[in-house]
């Protein structure tokens, strides 16, 4: 009874042991998640017979649609240029690891759902598998949210487009210094990408223009979505006297449930978060998809295209342009607070407040900018960024 | 607002604290799975068992709020977690008792199924707020506020630590844990004493299932307390694991489960007190420790001591 199963040398005891390793291992790759997909919500239909006024558009989630942060941000966009563009039809996927599972949800996006345009919104997503579609279908423009396109070294149908929210996280970071009597304040981060250290410096500079020995402990937890490590990043925090917390992960709502339990200030990100904090919620750098869609959704329909060079390959913009928006004060503000960080807004919006000007060193005492030199905010050296300025602790390596 | 700073005391807190609330999913999945593998079977399902109970006990423990008011409707949520639990644990129970089918196998289809399942039934709950379990707090007797948080017990560590000294007690002492522990160890032998194998060893993975199903209310109703569908981070398979580290007995499971709970916490608490250098290693703890763990113990040369009889054999 028990040789049955030795044909292959193995006793199905090894072959449990050798699986319970495997999927041990798998677990560090994500295995777990890798299962966990859910299928498409839109595509229903093929669209073998658009009609030629018709646009299939198709957006790629890295997360699910109502996580209160970057892929509800998202979603929220994409719904709006549907409603607001007659003609175009959405197709969308959620929960896509940024693994050859995207570049297989493109593909049939493309084959059998007729989409012409594509918006794989997460950062990951581009290299390689944006590019490699790219080039397999030159008649589709991809456009990713993330600041890596290159003029010359990538494809033409691939565009780039992101909002400059540090603005946001600026005039969030004016109001947390005016409202933490410490100074100290924490950042809970994935992943120490120039976007996330973009977001955890321009808060801390935002903090210190108010109160010049604020600091902001940074914690990384490794993943865009990591609800265990983010509890335990909050209060590992909330024990070390940390007043305002904020965060750059995929869904705030932990870290800000957390937070608000313990009784610590709280700024969102992404999407407005208040309604999870009543109490400590004091603002928060949105993003305001809904206006950029509509209008890429409009080109599109007027017949533009990147190939064409009628959409700009690269679109940047910040406060003034829409591109992101600060929450409502909550209740805890105080009126002081609330006017020094209009007053940071309306800075940014006219141009005349510069978030990285010098003198500016690194948390490491390197200096970044010598005292007459200035980065605006569409400097292309920020969108590298590769360092925590002074009053950050912690480290990018 | 909090102003005291903890300074290094916030390490051996904060790890004590993550001891506390993240140690229970791994207790009551490995306890459950301590049972199920007693019988002779293997339930690598727990993984997606503990999804799917996360998401019923979030679901019924919003839904319900309504009805039955915010206090009672999280322990309605628990119990829908289990019976839940104990649905897919039928199914496990089933399928991997039929003829030449591999338990291994059904286990790994049943975690994509259970996550599948959460997954599809849980849209709907991503982003509401249900209410959370009640914690114990045991940490009065000191003024500092870290400390009063670290010690918020939840009832369900509570049940955890209870069912340990129960269940090497049933299954030293009790006609039914002998059942169990024959009918794992020597199916030919408790079939001659007249025992079902096919109903012990369902009851056996029914139940362990049951358990499993509250650890994952445990995740949704307490810590990190919201239902997404990343919640359980593979904290199901290392609980599995977890059981053969602890060489099958419960008082070794709740060992294993707090090391594992700290482990969680390692990352976290040193960063916050400027140790910034390595994170991604001391994130990677937990892994790295079922890791290290499945390397010691899966000697080819050796069988394990404690191991039942029949887990791997052919039924």
């Amino acid at each position: 009874m028990s040789d049955r199963n030795r044909a292959f040398g193995f006793s199905r005891r090894q072959v449990v042991r050798g699986l319970l390793a495997s999927s041990a291992f798998g677990l560090t790759a994500k295995f777990g998640t890798g299962c966990a997909q859910s299928p498409s919500t839109g595509g229903d239909a093929a669209a073998d017979g658009a009609a030629p006024e018709e646009l299939v558009v198709g957006f790629i989630y890295v997360g699910p649609k109502d996580d209160y942060g970057y892929n509800q941000a998202h979603a929220e966009g994409a719904a709006a240029m549907v409603a607001n563009v007659p003609g175009i039809r959405l197709v969308e996927e959620a929960n896509v690891p940024e693994t050859t599972a995207v570049a297989e949800t493109m593909r049939s996006m493309i084959e059998i759902d007729g989409a012409k345009v594509l918006f794989p919104t997460s950062f990951g997503y581009f290299d390689p598998h944006i590019l490699n579609m790219a080039k397999e279908f030159p008649d589709v423009q991809f456009l990713h949210a993330g600041g890596l396109y290159q003029e010359g070294v990538h494809p033409n149908n691939v565009g780039s487009y992101f909002g400059y929210i540090d603005e946001a996280q600026y005039v969030a970071g004016v109001v947390a210094g005016r409202m933490s009597k410490s100074g100290k304040l924490g950042f809970v981060a994935a992943k120490p990408i120039p976007q996330v250290l973009r977001n955890v410096n321009s808060f801390t500079l935002g903090a210190r223009s108010v109160n010049p020995a604020a600091t902001t402990q940074v914690i990384f937890t490794g993943e865009w979505a990591e609800p265990v490590k983010e509890a335990e990043a909050t209060n590992s925090m909330a024990d070390q006297g940390i007043e305002v917390i904020t965060c750059h992960v995929d869904s705030p709502k932990v870290v800000i449930e957390t937070a608000e339990k313990r009784g610590v200030y709280t700024s969102g990100y992404h999407a407005d978060q208040s309604s999870l904090a009543p109490k400590g919620y004091l603002t928060g750098a949105e993003w305001d998809w809904s206006s950029i869609y509509t209008k890429l959704g409009q080109d599109f329909m007027a017949g533009k295209t990147l190939m064409a060079g009628d959409i700009p390959h690269i679109l940047r913009g910040g406060l003034a342009d829409n591109f992101c928006k600060l929450s409502p004060y909550g209740p805890a503000v105080t009126d002081e607070a609330k006017a020094d960080g209009d007053a940071a807004a309306a800075g940014i919006k006219s141009g005349d407040l510069v978030i990285y000007k010098g003198p500016l060193k690194t948390n490491t005492g390197d200096e970044v900018l010598p005292a007459d030199k200035e980065m605006k905010t569409n400097n292309v050296e920020l969108e590298k960024m590769d360092y925590f300025v002074e009053g950050v602790i912690g480290s990018v390596s | 607002m909090a102003t005291e700073a903890l300074g290094w005391w916030g390490v051996p807190l904060g790890i004590l604290a993550g001891t506390l609330r993240g140690s229970v999913p791994f207790l009551l999945v490995s306890l459950g799975e301590c049972l199920t593998e007693k019988s002779g079977k293997i339930n690598l399902g727990l993984e997606g068992t503990l999804l799917f109970g996360a998401m019923s006990a979030y679901a019924i423990s919003y839904l319900s709020s309504g009805i039955v008011g915010p206090t009672l409707a999280p322990w309605l949520g628990v119990l829908a977690a289990g019976v839940a639990g104990m649905v897919l644990g039928s199914i496990h129970g089933w399928l991997s008792q039929q003829p030449r089918v591999n338990d291994v196998a059904v286990g790994i289809a049943m975690i994509i199924f259970g996550g599948g399942l959460a997954n599809f039934f849980g849209k709907p709950f991503i982003q509401p707020q249900a209410p959370h379990l009640p914690t114990l707090p045991i940490g009065g007797w000191s003024d500092l506020a870290p400390v009063q948080s670290a010690l918020q017990i939840s009832p369900l560590f509570l049940l955890g630590v209870a069912i340990v000294p129960l269940m090497s007690w049933f299954f030293k002492s009790t006609r039914w844990g002998l059942y169990v522990r024959a009918v794992g160890d020597s199916p030919d032998a408790a079939l001659a004493m007249g025992i079902s194998i096919f109903w012990v060893r369902m009851a056996s993975i029914v139940a362990g299932s049951f358990l499993a199903g509250i650890g994952g209310a445990s995740l949704s109703l307490f810590y990190p307390g919201v239902w997404t569908e990343r919640i359980s981070s593979g904290q199901g398979l290392m609980a599995v694991a977890l059981v053969i580290f602890a060489r099958w007995r419960p008082w070794q499971c709740l060992w294993a489960s707090l090391l594992f709970g700290g482990a969680q916490a390692l990352g976290p608490a040193f960063q916050s007190v400027g140790i910034d250098s390595y994170y991604y290693l001391f994130n990677a703890a937990p892994y790295i420790l079922t890791l290290v763990i499945m390397i010691i113990t899966c000697s080819p040369k050796r069988t394990l001591a404690g191991a039942p009889g029949a887990l791997g054999q052919d039924s």
